[in-house]
């Protein structure tokens, strides 16, 4: 080659135009795609602009941080020391409050191992062992034991009893719904039937009616010298009334084992109730823990129906605050402040249940 | 502004209890040692508590003067505050020992219900209030308006047979708590609220403007309100019976609180003695100890105290078919002896 | 499954009487418990005097009832009572099972929709109303919303005749002049026409080829022939405007708080459930069949109707029933705003003469039977419609 060969030089590569990448183009693609898309974007932001300032103003900005009701009704805003007022009573009810720190260390005891169940530290037995230590160790804390003054069942309230409610329904109707679906699914015609009895039963009725009866009718049903308290009865419907969802869901999973595990099972010789207990029960779990979530994001819900019967949950003290004469007219922020516990918590349930999904075993299918 | 310990919209929750229903309430009361009342979900005047957490009312002193005459203690009482709808069942069922709750004598209870009712401590009458722009002054001329009443009373059947008797057409809208009720009530949801009408005057009061609510003159029911025990034991029917018949004898015999220990070792009246103890055993008769009255009428006082501490003074009730029978009333308790 | 079939021959073995005789004393005990149960009943409702039976349903209620379809005083029965509870039940359900799929199928395509504003708003509603009880939603609304609009005497009158009030939202009611029944046989034949000729043409365009529009032409042939009835009786129905007179408004349709509050918050709630549904619906379909048709040059519209829908709704319609189901049993959250419907009156009843045992069961009957009906519905939809392979 002599030396006036000319070498092709690419020249740089320019950047795309504008109006294909970055901002510009993405507005055009998501939001004003087509004449449609542009009328519903502007249609959504209308109503953005109307609703959203009011809404901030009415909370943060007119709102009363400090003070008392004259306050709050003069600069017309949302009323958080309406709030701060009735803390204690909406997390705990009626429960004495120099004795609050004991449903304090309980509370602190549950955001602990709820801590370590979600990052995965804990697991296997332990972890079983450990959330099943929990409500009875709060039994203790709460009711009193072991020396500490006694608190009766009729004080406990607020947020402490909706939580309590759903933990103990929780902890105790997963095995019970266990043993129902393993009775539905490989049981004798007797205990099948009544497991299918049972089951519809207490699926195809309204939890206020199973609710009304603990209430009303289970006094009824017991002799006359034995009184069962009314916290205790509630307790026992909802555990019933959860058993019976539970063993829906298990019984998906363990409609998604192979046969083949338990064949091979049986034919290495493995009795029928240890292949029940360790092959089927572990991997048909295994593969519901996202519904199992989901039952226990219902069952927390669901312990607002208690005021109906008329236990003063969480939900039951905002409805009261809300009531206090000395507050009268702030029934929103109450409303507001229940809303936001309640959103937290079965919000996170649910990024729980999306977390046990993505490890979960069909997530790890190729 | 003032925390309130008790709230208490709970229904009835009892602890595990021992012993049956039917007999032997006093034995269990006396093992407990404390009493289970029911009471209101906060109703000013009759069960209410107050600041402090302790509850204060007619109600409430009633059943002080009960625990003080069995157990010597007028603070051994356990508050169990009940809703509307549940205060038959929680003292049928023996989850209370007494409910003194407002609670209105009439047949179908006193004889379908498993309850008994043991003596009258507050004639009351059911009534109407209105906002006083609605410019109404009978409640015959509420034709068409919506009425804001709760459910289990017998306030809700009133209502509706005072609406058919005088051909008014009357929209109930009915509420599980009397506090929502009277919220709503306020709140603009109903022309009219109805209930007894010591509660109307009571409700009146916490109101932001009272007068701008007026209480329409009718009394379309009577509402005699009394204790409840439960049906088939008759002893412990007759110890709270008995109590009320003594606070309103008291009253009658002129023992004051303050005047009952000197009335006691000093008094020349017979009654007086016999109520009190000092001759005769008029306590025996039901199984209580001899200074029975005594300790009820130191804890709580007479009738007219009771009265003038809780209704009077803080919500302006004049006595009117309260007063005793000597003072144009109708309260005519019983001879003791 | 073979893993629970015994490998014994049918017949006397060591194996079926060993079964026989567990399952006999399964039964035993649970008899024997039922029978405890029971003679503990009667024992306590002879203690506190409470009457059994059924008698009570002929006796008079004297109780009021604040809304309810039929005609009601409160002389009638108690089981006159129970059934205006029960029909508020169904109606109150069938008004929100309606608005509730329309709500949710909007939702649920919202959801997936390439407008990422749209789609975010969609979420934000979806995850805010599956996160929160109904209870709360409910009493949010009654109280806060509701609550907030003026008194009827300075009620929102939205167009003439419909106004939103604290004490409802009234609407005019239509009322039936002379002609009218000769109108309804005439509409009902001219629905006959449509449907008729909407058949014909499906039959005409597979057996010709040729375009005839069949549902177009058979709404039009339903729509000309019904206006021409109405005119040609002479305009027989009528309005009845509400008016505002003493306390409240008289006349025209009236929608108690109460009732609005229950509807609009079991709509909003049982809506997201049926957009995630719809959701889930629309995604299990495989891009490949969109991206064909579209690709054969099918029109959206046809894609939509014929290749997305069948595919989606057999994912999306045995979700949905479930949450029908669970409409019905949270219309039950009635008692706690204080709308009549069966738990509320039943409960009333109950708080008036004690016969628990009775109203519950009653309770359940009726539950049971709707959840009945519904899966049977379920089942002939999943049978008839959804699961038609080729």
């Amino acid at each position: 080659m002599d030396d006036n060969t000319i070498i092709f030089q690419p020249a740089p590569a320019r950047p795309a135009p504008s109006s294909r990448v970055g901002p510009r183009a993405w507005l055009r693609a998501n939001l004003f795609g087509g004449w449609k898309d542009t009328v519903v974007t502007l249609i959504l932001l209308a109503i953005l602009a109307l609703t959203l300032p009011g809404l901030v103003d009415w909370m943060f900005v007119r709102a009363t941080f400090f003070g008392d009701a004259d306050n709050c009704r003069q600069a017309g805003g949302a009323c958080w020391p309406f709030i701060v007022d009735k803390f204690n009573v909406l997390m705990m009810g009626v429960y004495p409050q120099e004795l609050g720190w004991r449903p304090a260390v309980c509370a602190i005891a549950l955001i602990v191992l709820a801590a370590l169940t979600y990052t995965n530290r804990v697991r296997g037995i332990v972890l079983i062992v450990a959330w099943a230590i929990l409500p009875v160790f709060a039994l203790f804390m709460i009711g009193g034991a072991f020396g500490m003054r006694e608190v009766d069942q009729s004080l406990w309230g607020g947020l402490m009893l909706s939580i309590m409610l759903a933990l103990v329904g929780v902890i105790v109707s997963i095995p019970l719904g266990v043993l129902l679906a393993l009775g539905r699914y490989y049981g004798p015609p007797v205990v099948k039937s009544l497991c299918v009895a049972f089951i519809e039963l207490l699926r195809g009725v309204p939890l206020i009616t199973i609710l009304f009866m603990a209430s009303v009718m289970m006094p009824l049903f017991l002799p006359p010298d034995l009184v069962i308290n009314n916290l205790l009865r509630i307790q026992i419907a909802m555990i019933l009334f959860s058993a019976a969802y539970m063993a829906e869901v298990v019984r998906g999973g363990l409609q998604a084992i192979p046969a083949g595990q338990t064949e091979a099972a049986l034919a290495l010789g493995v009795s029928r109730a240890r292949t029940i207990a360790f092959i089927v029960v572990p991997q048909a779990l295994r593969h519901v823990l996202p519904p199992l979530v989901g039952r226990c994001i219902a069952l927390f819900k669901d312990t607002s129906l208690v005021i109906i019967v008329g236990l003063l949950d969480f939900l039951g003290m905002i409805k009261n605050a809300s009531l206090d004469t000395t507050w009268l007219g702030f029934q929103a922020e109450a409303y507001v402040f229940a809303a936001f516990v309640y959103w937290l918590i079965c919000y996170s349930l649910s990024l729980y249940g999306r977390e046990l999904e993505r490890r979960g075993p069909s997530a790890q299918k190729r | 502004m003032h925390k309130i310990m008790k709230l208490g919209t709970i229904a009835a929750t009892a602890m595990v209890a021992a012993g049956a229903v039917s007999a032997g309430t006093l034995e269990k009361v006396r093992e407990a040692g404390e009493l289970a009342c029911g009471v209101s979900e906060g109703v000013p005047g009759f069960s209410n508590p107050n600041s402090d957490g302790v509850w204060v009312g007619l109600d409430a002193d009633f059943c002080r003067a009960v625990a003080a005459a069995v157990l010597g203690d007028a603070n051994a009482v356990r508050y169990v505050p009940l809703a509307s709808k549940q205060k038959v069942l929680a003292v049928s069922s023996g989850q209370v020992d007494m409910t003194s709750r407002t609670t209105t004598w009439t047949m179908k209870r006193d004889s379908a219900e498993g309850v008994d009712f043991t003596a009258v401590v507050y004639y009351d009458g059911q009534g109407f209030m209105v906002s006083a722009e609605a410019g109404i002054n009978s409640a015959k001329e509420m034709d068409g308006a919506t009425v804001c009443v709760t459910t289990g009373t017998t306030t809700e059947l009133n209502l509706a047979d005072f609406g058919r008797a005088n051909n008014l057409s009357l929209e109930p809208v009915v509420f599980e708590g009397k506090r929502e009720a009277v919220d709503a009530y306020a709140s603009g949801r109903c022309d009219a609220l109805t209930t007894d009408m010591s509660q109307l005057a009571a409700f009146r009061t916490s109101f932001a403007d009272p007068s701008a609510h007026k209480i329409l003159p009718e009394v379309i029911s009577k509402e005699p309100l009394a204790p409840l025990v439960a049906h088939g034991d008759n002893q412990w029917k007759d110890i709270v019976t008995w109590v009320v018949y003594g606070i309103i004898t008291a009253e009658e015999l002129g023992v004051t609180q303050a005047n009952v220990a000197d009335m006691a070792a000093n008094s020349a009246d017979p009654s007086v003695q016999r109520m009190l103890g000092s001759s005769g055993d008029t306590g025996g008769f039901i199984g209580l100890s001899s200074t029975w009255m005594l300790d009820a009428i130191s804890a709580v006082g007479n009738y007219g105290e009771i009265y003038e501490r809780n209704l009077t003074e803080t919500l302006g009730l004049e006595r009117g078919l309260n007063a005793q029978w000597k003072d144009g009333g109708i309260l005519y308790a019983m001879p003791i002896r | 499954m073979s893993f629970t079939k015994r490998t014994a021959k049918p017949g006397f073995s060591v194996q079926n009487i060993g079964s026989a005789l567990s399952q006999a004393v399964v039964l035993t005990v649970v008899l024997g418990i039922v029978y405890v149960l029971f003679t503990n009943t009667q024992e306590n409702l002879a203690l506190r005097g409470i009457e059994s039976g059924f008698e009570f349903l002929d006796h008079e209620a004297g109780l009021p009832i604040g809304d309810s379809l039929i005609e009601y005083n409160p002389t009638r029965s108690y089981g006159y009572a129970f059934l205006v509870g029960i029909l508020n039940t169904l109606f109150v359900s069938f008004l929100a099972v309606v608005f509730a799929t329309i709500l949710g199928v909007f939702v649920g395509i919202a959801r997936v929709s390439h407008n990422w504003l749209l789609a975010k708003v969609a979420a934000i509603y979806v995850e805010t109303l599956r996160n929160l009880p109904l209870l709360l939603t409910l009493f949010f609304i009654y109280s806060v919303v509701l609550a907030a609009l003026p008194h009827p005497r300075a009620a929102i009158e939205l167009v003439e005749g419909v106004y939103l009030s604290k004490r409802g939202f009234y609407l005019p009611r239509p009322m039936a002049e002379a002609g009218f029944s000769i109108f309804l046989t005439a509409a009902l034949a001219a629905l006959a026409l449509g449907l008729g000729f909407w058949r014909w043409a499906v039959t005409y365009k597979m057996r010709t080829g040729r375009p005839m529009p069949g549902f177009w032409g058979g709404l039009g042939i339903f729509v000309i022939l019904t206006g021409l009835a109405y005119l040609a009786t002479g305009r027989p129905i009528s309005s009845e405007l509400p008016v505002y007179a003493g306390f409240n408004f008289k006349g025209g349709l009236a929608m108690k708080p109460e009732f609005a509050s229950l509807l609009i918050g079991l709509v909003l709630y049982t809506a997201a459930y049926i957009g995630e549904n719809v959701r889930s619906g629309i995604q299990s379909v495989q891009a490949g069949q969109i991206e064909a048709a579209n690709a054969l040059g099918v029109s959206n519209a046809v894609v939509t109707r014929k290749v997305l829908l069948p595919q989606a709704l057999r994912v999306t319609i045995p979700a949905t029933t479930n949450d029908y189901a669970s409409l019905v049993k949270n219309s039950s959250l009635a008692v706690a705003i204080g709308y009549p419907d069966m738990v509320s009156i039943g409960g009333t009843i109950i708080g008036q003469n004690g016969q628990a045992v009775e109203i519950i069961g009653m309770w359940m009957a009726v539950y049971l039977t709707i959840n009945l009906i519904i899966s049977l519905g379920m089942n002939y939809l999943n049978a008839r419609v959804l699961h038609v392979e080729r």
